[in-house]
């Protein structure tokens, strides 16, 4: 198990960060953070369920807007993460 | 890149500027820690096996998925198969992150791989586009995140039992980490069209796949849809 957890962590490095390369594939992994974000996110956000399935009505979707704005407006990390703890922690007092 | 030397290039400024940016990863492990130790505990691992899954695997759900696997009485080789799989993803955030690592020897690498999860990727990568961030700052985050995680689950082998469930909305800490994280990566509409696929993309491939695998499934095409429409709108224009 630590192998294969290991193996796909550490050949990238191994292999990439000795090489130039072409810049199409520089974008390309320019826009890999933003899609591995979104698509860790928002599954989380609005699926639920083992077969998962479609679930917008949940404290966690409602939580992410304030959340997501305070993100945006601040740009905090740590503010962002305590005031969602906070936002989830009020919304568990209604739910 | 070159490392830039800072006046305050001591070891104490590289572990203080680690530790502030990964205060939020560890506080986000806590509980998850905590919940696999309990669970772990449960399938009848001792802690000392707890610690040592933790060490030699760190990684959240794989290991989740490994504990109820083995409670189901699965073998070690669908075991490790889907532990694998789980962590294909890593295959992309290493691609991304060996950008910023070209001056650093095999062996720095290596100790560099073994640190990359989804949220020191996000956050060292974040801090080596926007800041002066070097691998020492970097590697200082990811193993204080390491030691989070491994003390956390021992923690929760011994004495989860006894935590409160969902206690201070601390199970919101990951969520609300990656929802900021994706904001640092969101520096344009492009950016934001392609958050926007990526995220449709995984919901659906999510309902119709069992698995994880529309993680990886879902970034590679919305980051290729994000190469084409750059490449449509603009006549090669260097933008790095």
């Amino acid at each position: 198990m630590g192998l294969v957890t290991y193996i796909p962590r550490w050949l990238p490095l191994a292999l990439l960060s000795k090489r130039d390369l072409p810049s199409w594939f520089k974008t390309w992994l320019d826009f890999i953070p933003a899609s591995i974000l979104s698509a860790l996110l928002l599954p989380a956000l609005v699926t639920s369920g083992e077969p998962r399935h479609l679930d917008i009505f949940r404290p966690e979707l409602l939580v992410a807007l304030p959340t997501f704005a305070i993100a945006l407006k601040t740009r905090s990390l740590g503010l962002t993460v305590v005031a969602g703890m906070f936002f989830f922690w009020l919304a568990g007092k209604f739910f | 890149m070159t490392e830039p030397r800072r006046k305050e290039d001591d070891y104490r400024a590289i572990a203080r500027d680690g530790a502030k940016a990964a205060w939020p990863i560890c506080l986000g492990y806590f509980p998850i820690g905590l919940a696999f130790g309990v669970i772990a505990g449960k399938a009848g691992l001792s802690p000392v096996e707890i610690g040592l899954m933790s060490l030699l695997v760190f990684a959240g759900s794989a290991q989740f998925i490994a504990v109820s696997m083995m409670t189901g009485g699965a073998g070690l080789i669908p075991i490790v198969m889907t532990t694998f799989v789980v962590n294909l993803r890593h295959l992309l955030m290493s691609s991304s992150l060996s950008v910023f690592l070209r001056d650093l020897g095999s062996w720095r690498l290596a100790l560099y791989g073994y640190g990359i999860t989804d949220e020191s990727f996000a956050v060292n990568l974040t801090r080596f586009r926007d800041e002066k961030w070097d691998w020492r700052r970097a590697l200082v985050v990811n193993h204080l995140s390491n030691a989070a995680w491994v003390g956390s689950t021992v923690a929760g082998g011994y004495a989860g039992e006894f935590i409160p469930h969902g206690a201070f909305g601390i199970d919101y800490a990951l969520i609300a980490m990656f929802l900021c994280l994706l904001v640092f990566q969101l520096r344009g509409a492009l950016y934001w069209l392609i958050a926007a696929a990526a995220g449709g993309l995984a919901v659906f491939i999510s309902i119709l796949l069992p698995g994880n695998l529309y993680v990886v499934a879902a970034s590679v095409l919305a980051a290729t849809i994000g190469v084409l429409v750059r490449r449509k709108s603009k006549t090669p224009e260097e933008s790095t």
